[in-house]
């Protein structure tokens, strides 16, 4: 189960605002989801590798080169503040 | 090392970045000194659907750093997500690794007060470094050329006890990496950060006290007088009976102390899972085996084979080899020379302390391998004495000019000729008939002051060897 105020603390974690009236509602889905996961941990997976990822192609490294495909102006064009070539954003400290 | 009665325990992560031409996730450049922004693109700014693909240089440096670092290398890593927000952090988590690191269990070694000490390093992980911000007070300016360039975190065990042992093992590990080439190791320009976990608890207790991180401190010195300094204001609190929080600490060298930057207690929980942009990272023994024959000769190793080959004593040795270039240089000197004792002898102390004075690097010394080689030579060949020979090393350092070119123009040739030193000898005996009755009486401290005599009438240019032999032969009254 998880509680309101968990719920509350993760919402602060993720930077997400939330009605109070809210808290409530997601408590109650969340812990759904936790008890369906829970089902899960009932499986018996002894001897069982954990799976990273479901295919078991090769990974894929690319050589160290260096390229610019996209100029700092284009890449700054869309920031909805900039100054100079500088992503402007809120005080962070 | 006193300590009031406590034990300190501090623990060292190194961020080394890697000396790719790529980032870890994407081809923008790793230039340090790029335009705002230029080196960016839609992976490295965290553009909705942009994919990561992985950097194989970054991978192979990594696993030589961790073969030279000890470790054992594990076939199959993983990358993992660390979630936290920050607006450096253009993806809302950072691409890292987390319980399958790609090396560890590995440990490294060095001499500190003639101590062997063996420090464990628990892992060295692969991640990317974030962007740069400027806080400018109403707001903050971002700039994404750093985000994702490579990163090796190595971490050490909680196996160091001094402030001392902690700056010398980081600096160990810098020599390893610039050995490698797999990091320019420069503190200032942040290609090297270290981040030290400091705790204290009374001797013999069994569990750690509360650790606290001291972040962001950009000189060994610094290491040394941050931790310290830390130390001393655990051991403080604890005495008066304060709890020590856990939070990150900053160090201030102007002011010498740690100040708070944040408390811990709200724990960041980062959520770490695998990233599922990026398969596992499978290295095979072969492959291992490849990078591992590919290694240089690390410091310590070089050390052990200048003992062996050139007879230095160790401390010597590792003087020599604390920097590759000058172990280069050494070894160059010790073989055109064939005199490796007298090329340690030279580094050790002219062109060390010449180095140290001008504030030269030994790859800008104006006196090259070659040169001290000849000018050794010359020693070794009597045809100038040691003490002129510091005379011609110091022209030689301030015009770069020869030394046999030196030697000509001053005329600075050693006197060897056995009848001119025998003659200003008896010349100088006769002139001083009651020093040389003190000498026969069992004074026999006025021999230097013959010595001094004969060198002044010969303006220091006779063979100092003849000079004792002679003038020990004469006072002798034979």
């Amino acid at each position: 189960m998880i509680t309101e105020d968990e719920i509350k603390k993760i919402a602060k974690l993720a930077k997400l605002s939330m009605p109070e009236n809210e808290s409530k509602e997601f408590a109650e889905q969340l812990s759904g989801a936790l008890k369906h996961f829970e089902q899960m941990t009932k499986i018996n997976t002894d001897g069982i590798e954990p799976l990273v990822t479901p295919t078991q192609i090769e990974h894929f490294l690319r050589p160290d080169q260096a390229v610019q495909e996209i100029s700092a102006d284009k890449m700054v064009e869309n920031a909805p503040e900039k100054i100079g070539n500088l992503f402007k954003v809120p005080p962070v400290v | 090392m006193d300590f009031r009665g406590y034990e300190p325990v501090i623990g060292l992560e190194i961020h080394a970045q890697l000396k790719t031409q790529s980032k870890m996730f994407c081809s923008d450049s790793t230039k340090f000194d790029a335009l705002d922004n230029e080196n960016t693109s839609p992976v490295s700014v965290g553009m909705p659907g942009a994919l990561p693909v992985i950097n194989k240089k970054a991978v192979e440096m990594s696993i030589q750093a961790g073969l030279a670092l000890g470790c054992q290398i594990r076939h199959k890593s993983v990358f993992a997500r660390k979630n936290y927000f920050y607006p450096d952090l253009p993806k809302g988590y950072q691409i890292s690794q987390y319980d399958q690191p790609l090396c560890e269990h590995g440990k490294i070694q060095f001499v500190l007060d003639n101590e062997v000490k063996t420090i464990s390093i628990t892992r060295a992980h692969m991640e990317e470094d974030a962007g740069q911000s400027q806080h400018i007070g109403e707001y903050t300016l971002i700039n994404y050329n750093r985000s994702g360039v490579p990163l090796l975190e190595i971490v050490s065990g909680p196996d160091l006890r001094t402030a001392k042992e902690a700056a010398e093992y980081a600096r160990t590990v810098r020599q390893i990496l610039r050995y490698l080439d797999v990091c320019d190791g420069n503190l200032e320009e942040g290609s090297l950060r270290c981040d030290c976990n400091v705790s204290v608890r009374k001797i013999g207790a069994p569990e750690f006290g509360t650790k606290v991180e001291i972040k962001n401190i950009n000189s060994f010195r610094f290491i040394e007088k941050a931790i310290e300094f830390e130390i001393d204001r655990q051991i403080d609190m604890v005495e008066q009976g304060q709890k020590i929080s856990q939070e990150t600490r900053l160090f201030d060298p102007d002011k010498n102390q740690t100040i708070s930057m944040r408390s811990k207690e709200n724990a960041q929980e980062y959520r770490y899972f695998p990233d599922p942009d990026l398969l596992p990272v499978i290295v095979t023994d072969e492959e291992i085996q490849r990078l591992k024959s590919l290694l240089p000769e690390l410091p310590v190793q070089r050390a052990q084979r200048f003992i062996k080959e050139f007879q230095l004593p160790e401390y010597d040795a590792l003087i020599l080899t604390a920097e590759k270039e000058l172990a280069d240089y050494f070894e160059k000197t010790a073989l055109q020379s064939k005199n490796a004792k007298a090329a340690s002898n030279w580094i050790m102390t002219e062109l060390l302390r010449e180095l140290k004075q001008t504030e030269k690097h030994i790859s800008q010394s104006p006196v090259s391998e070659a040169t001290l080689s000849e000018l050794i030579g010359m020693i070794d060949q009597n045809i100038i004495s040691g003490k002129m020979a510091k005379s011609v090393f110091s022209e030689c350092w301030k015009t770069g000019k020869s030394p046999a070119q030196i030697v000509k123009e001053h005329n600075w040739v050693q006197i060897t000729d056995t009848n001119a030193i025998e003659k200003v000898i008896e010349d100088i005996l006769a002139q001083n008939p009651s020093q040389v009755a003190d000498f026969r009486g069992g004074r026999t401290k006025v021999f230097g002051f013959f010595v001094g005599l004969a060198m002044k009438a010969t303006k220091g240019q006779a063979s100092p060897d003849l000079v004792n032999q002679i003038l020990t032969i004469k006072l002798s009254g034979q």
